[in-house]
């Protein structure tokens, strides 16, 4: 179209082409490029149509929200009574009504200690970091109590409020300890090189299940009967030193590619060992391992599920309770689509907040 | 060295003394008896084929690389096996690399300004001023806020030069600076480099820029397999070399 000819030499920047068409070019590009993907869309637009509503209504439109007991429902949907009937014990387990502002303080306090540490640009960010790190101890007293609170015993911490205890204690430990193991793997002194190694490789090569057991049943054994550990922190300790073996190998992925020049460069300038790991080396390390780290974050989360085996009830025991209560017997589709929608609301938080932090970061240096 | 350099640096401090000094690679002899000695403000170029040693030699001097016998001294500072004396070293001799080695996730002035207040615990605001007055030696004041990355090759040598400056060296030690440069870039850092050389700055370059050298440098070392096999004076070692593997090596690299 454009045929104006330029002297050479002379030739201006030109905008780039408008890419034409819009949505419906996008959709036939996409959709019915050639006859069997126009099959396979029509197919799967049958599909949707037919099962969606159905889909829908069981969720929604004629199910029962608000009842006491299965025999209640009768609309023929889900029966979501065997939530919100026990809607509480989903959240808190079997921790005192009259108390229940504590675990919800420390939850607000939660929000307010994680938005330094996941948005920059926060002001007076120092100040809002000094609350952050003292958070865990605040948590512990909120919930446990002492010191002026009412005291309670961590059998009574459940549900959703125990799967997020074992979940922020086990990310908030692990991620420093795992650094420590991959530096510790990658030093020059021996004896912390092959502490870390052994440390790292016992740990994964045994089933966390195996490692929760030991921690509920073998330890106190060795312990003196006058010594107790609360089981919480028991399986707290399984949970951290477990994640944080894979954490170390995620976090020695992302160093081992930090080139040799850089190392080099902050000897040269006479940092230190620990100023050059921490100026120079580990915020390159950790940018690159953000998708491995965040990935044994989920897994992390996921896997504190499996405390049901050593008696404790998180979110899912709390689910598996109320199932084999009478009332409610034979209604797992409710009760696990529900725990699994928890489940997934949180972890797809943390994978999109990563997203938004590797382009935060890609477009801080590139 | 010639006699009449040799007079007339007679009464000049030497500040970097390297004496007898051995490098093994696993079995590989790759320094074999270096002896050299630089003084105050001298100027040194060190050329050679690849694999000659060369860069080794210089990675010695500021305790880069170990070496297992004989003995390097820097400003009456001898390199021995303890971080102390390492530092102490260090602190005197700045270094840039071949690949610039900038730290690519700070900005510019954070390259520059990060050594000087961690490790010498400058003032924030001083250590932005000092920096800032090396940018503008070194013509990129403008991109103090750029990242690394931002900048083109010639760029990012010059402001890893400002970075090595500002922790106020006796020496700078260069490895190849211009090797990974784009060929129109070369003279930008070249310039700087002469600059620095005019201010009476200690040098150690190991550079293949011939041309660099005729004009700075007071003494031209050539090196191959590990041992140096001629120096001289620019003037005398370009017309006149007298090692046959320093003619073969001189008429490759000006032959074209």
């Amino acid at each position: 179209m454009n045929k104006l000819q330029y002297k050479i030499g002379e030739h201006p920047n030109l905008p780039a082409p408008k890419t034409q068409g819009g949505i419906f070019k996008a959709i036939r590009n996409n959709l019915f490029s050639t006859w069997y993907d126009s099959i396979i869309t029509i197919i799967l637009i049958y599909l949707l149509l037919s099962y969606l509503p159905m889909a829908l209504d069981w969720l929604f439109f004629s199910a029962d929200f608000f009842v006491d007991k299965r025999s209640q429902c009768t609309s023929g949907g889900a029966c979501w009574g065997v939530i919100t009937a026990r809607f509480p014990q989903y959240l808190y387990g079997f921790y005192p009504p009259e108390l229940y502002w504590r675990p919800n303080l420390a939850s607000l306090l939660l929000l307010v200690a994680l938005a330094p540490i996941l948005y920059s640009k926060i002001s007076y960010r120092k100040y809002f970091l000094m609350f952050s790190i003292t958070y865990p101890l605040i948590a512990f007293w909120l919930l446990w109590g002492g010191f002026g609170l009412v005291p309670v015993e961590s059998e009574k911490m459940g549900g959703l409020l125990l799967t997020l205890t074992l979940g922020v204690m086990g990310i908030a430990l692990s991620l420093p300890i795992g650094i420590l193991l991959a530096l510790g793997r990658r030093s020059k002194m021996p004896a912390i090189r092959l502490f870390s190694t052994i440390f790292i490789e016992l740990i994964r090569g045994v089933p966390m299940i195996t490692l929760l057991f030991m921690a509920t049943v073998l330890l106190p054994l060795f312990l003196p009967s006058d010594v107790i550990i609360d089981q919480l922190i028991r399986v707290i300790f399984i949970i951290v030193i477990f994640a944080s073996a894979y954490m170390a190998e995620v976090i020695r992925g992302g160093l081992q590619s930090i080139r040799k020049g850089q190392y080099e460069a902050s000897d040269v300038m006479g940092l230190s060992y620990w100023q050059s790991m921490s100026l120079i080396i580990l915020p390159q390390a950790l940018k690159i391992s953000i998708p491995g780290i965040v990935n044994s974050f989920i897994s992390l989360f996921k896997d504190t599920t499996l405390v049901i085996i050593v008696g404790m009830f998180d979110l899912l025991g709390v689910g598996r309770a109320a199932l084999s209560n009478r009332e409610w017997i034979g209604l797992a589709n409710e009760v696990y689509m529900f725990i699994a929608i928890v489940f997934f609301v949180f972890c797809y938080l943390m994978s999109r907040y990563s997203l938004h932090l590797e382009r935060r970061l890609s477009r801080s240096y590139k | 060295m010639s006699v009449k350099k040799a007079k007339a640096k007679k009464s000049k401090e030497v500040v970097i003394d390297i004496k007898e000094l051995h490098k093994w690679y696993d079995s590989f002899h790759a320094l074999k008896n270096v002896n050299l000695q630089v003084t105050k403000g001298e100027k040194i170029v060190v050329c050679g084929p690849s694999g000659s040693g060369k860069s080794t030699l210089i990675r010695c001097v500021n305790a880069l690389e170990q070496f297992q016998q004989g003995s390097i001294s820097v400003g009456g500072v001898e390199i021995k096996d303890d971080i102390k004396s390492i530092n102490a070293v260090r602190a005197q001799a700045g270094m840039c690399f071949q690949h610039f080695n900038l730290f690519p996730h700070l900005t510019v002035l954070e390259n520059c300004t990060l050594a000087p207040i961690w490790v010498k615990k400058m003032p924030k605001k001083q250590a932005e001023e000092i920096a800032m007055k090396l940018l503008e030696r070194v013509k990129i004041p403008n991109e103090a806020n750029k990242f690394p990355g931002q900048l083109s090759g010639g760029q990012q040598q010059r402001v890893a030069i400002a970075r090595s400056l500002c922790m106020n060296p006796d020496i700078m030690l260069f490895d190849e600076p211009t090797s990974a440069l784009d060929p129109e870039m070369i003279s930008e850092v070249l310039d700087v480099m002469v600059d620095l050389a005019e201010q009476g700055m200690t040098m150690i370059c190991v550079t293949h820029e011939m041309g660099f050298a005729r004009r700075v440098a007071d003494r031209v070392i050539f090196m191959d397999h590990g041992e140096i096999l001629e120096q001289n004076d620019p003037e005398t070692f370009f017309k006149n070399p007298k090692n046959d593997r320093a003619k073969e090596f001189l008429s490759q690299i000006l032959g074209h």
